[in-house]
């Protein structure tokens, strides 16, 4: 599908058909490690998610470093104010859900993730078209463009398996090994022996369904997303009113979205919190 | 949804961000707002410390206004009350004199009196004689009586 699509595009723009428009927006510019440009196999990269994501993270964190490193105790500045509103908004959120010392790691883990998850997701108000249009401008016509990091189930899915290790981590550390494989095989239905397979069945599922979820839940969000603005670019090719028309729509979802890019950035990192609170807790 | 080697770059990224934001980015924030909670919490102890601290001075300086309005009256009757005690002294004293002035006075008319009467009876006696010898004089002879009154010088 991929090659066909390529083959259209190369022909002339008139040959653009709206799958082939859908399947161009939502292809990856992707590489695999070893130099070639392919999207098969487990080794390639995805340049634009990557890129967008680490350009993302370093500009967010690098703004709020830039106010932290000269925060002061007395009366704060207007950027410094803005940054203690998102932190005291972060802490509150954890404090309620986590009891233990969330300064030393959960808290500022929670912070990372909403800000990241937020910016990454905020792409989605960037005019896809817009972006295919520089990403031609320099790099061709058959130069693809994913600008939303968080549509790319390789992003969601690292979130979730770090934060997933993490949990296993801090469920070791608080519980050692033996605390652990205990509670792995005594939980939630009893220490009698033959309830053991019940209790590790469950366990297992909990265990593959948290971050399948968490990662998909906004994976889905934003790639269905992604789509809904694809379908209402491709009014514009129905001439002057489609355009107008698709135009109106999308500003429509554009706001709709700003609510489920928070909501999704919040409850992305309501799950990272809770799950890193389940795992200190004994049962 | 082709997972592939993008999935561990951003692990990676991820891992490098959350390492960033605990090390560098949360502590300080941390650090101002709880250092700024804590001036406010100490500066509204402060204001209340203060506001007790001027209750209790003016209590303070309410008791010591009585105090001295008290001591103040008190000084006044005791002064008042001296000041009575001096003029019945002096009243007393005034007496005294006049009075031992008095007596001295009436010992002195006494005296005079008395001396008036000696004085007196002196002359009396001298005029009694007087009269007598006026009276004698003409009636003794001094012939007749000389006898008797060498006698009388005998007897003597």
């Amino acid at each position: 599908m991929a090659t066909e699509h390529a083959d259209n595009a190369h022909h002339t723009e008139q040959a653009l058909t709206p799958s082939g428009y859908i399947e161009h927006h939502l292809s990856f510019n992707a590489h695999g490690v070893n130099g070639n440009v392919t999207d098969q196999g487990f080794w390639v990269l995805h340049y634009d998610t990557l890129i967008m994501s680490v350009a993302l993270g370093v500009l967010v964190m690098g703004l709020i470093w830039l106010v932290a490193r000269k925060a002061s105790a007395g009366v704060p500045t207007k950027a410094q104010a803005f940054v203690e509103l998102v932190f005291g908004f972060i802490d509150d959120q954890v404090k309620n859900i986590f009891h233990g010392n969330r300064h030393s790691f959960i808290a500022p883990t929670a912070l990372t993730v909403f800000l990241w998850v937020f910016a990454m997701n905020s792409m989605d108000f960037l005019p896809v078209d817009w972006v295919a249009g520089i990403v031609s401008f320099f790099g061709g016509a058959h130069a693809k463009w994913r600008a939303v990091p968080t549509s790319d189930i390789n992003t969601t899915f690292a979130l979730a398996l770090a934060i997933w290790f993490l949990m296993i981590y801090f469920s070791i550390k608080v519980k050692g090994l033996g605390g652990w494989v205990h509670e792995l095989f005594c939980s939630p239905f009893g220490t009698k022996i033959w309830v053991w397979p019940a209790n590790f069945l469950f366990n297992l599922i909990e265990y593959v369904s948290k971050p399948l979820s968490h990662s998909l839940r906004l994976f889905g969000n934003m790639y269905a997303g992604e789509v809904i603005f694809l379908l209402l670019g491709l009014w514009a090719a129905t001439g002057v009113s489609g355009t107008i028309f698709g135009a109106i729509l999308g500003a429509g979802w554009s706001i709709f979205h700003i609510l489920i890019v928070a909501l999704q950035a919040f409850i992305f990192m309501m799950l990272t919190v809770v799950y890193l609170a389940m795992a200190h807790e004994s049962h | 949804m082709n997972i592939n080697f993008t999935l561990i770059a951003q692990a990676i990224a991820f891992a490098v961000l959350i390492w960033f934001t605990v090390k560098f980015v949360w502590p300080p924030l941390l650090n101002a707002i709880e250092t700024r909670q804590k001036e406010i919490a100490d500066g509204l102890a402060a204001a209340s410390e203060g506001r007790s601290a001027l209750e209790v001075a003016a209590k303070k300086s309410e008791v010591t206004i009585n105090e001295a309005k008290q001591k103040a009256s008190e000084i006044i009757g005791q002064a008042e009350k001296r000041a009575s005690q001096i003029v019945e002294e002096a009243k007393g004293n005034a007496k005294v004199e006049g009075d031992r002035i008095l007596a001295g006075a009436k010992a002195e008319i006494d005296q005079e009196v008395n001396r008036a009467k000696e004085g007196l009876r002196a002359q009396v006696s001298s005029l009694a004689i007087a009269g007598a010898e006026k009276i004698l004089r003409k009636e003794i002879d001094a012939k007749a009586h000389s006898e008797m009154l060498s006698k009388l010088a005998a007897e003597l």
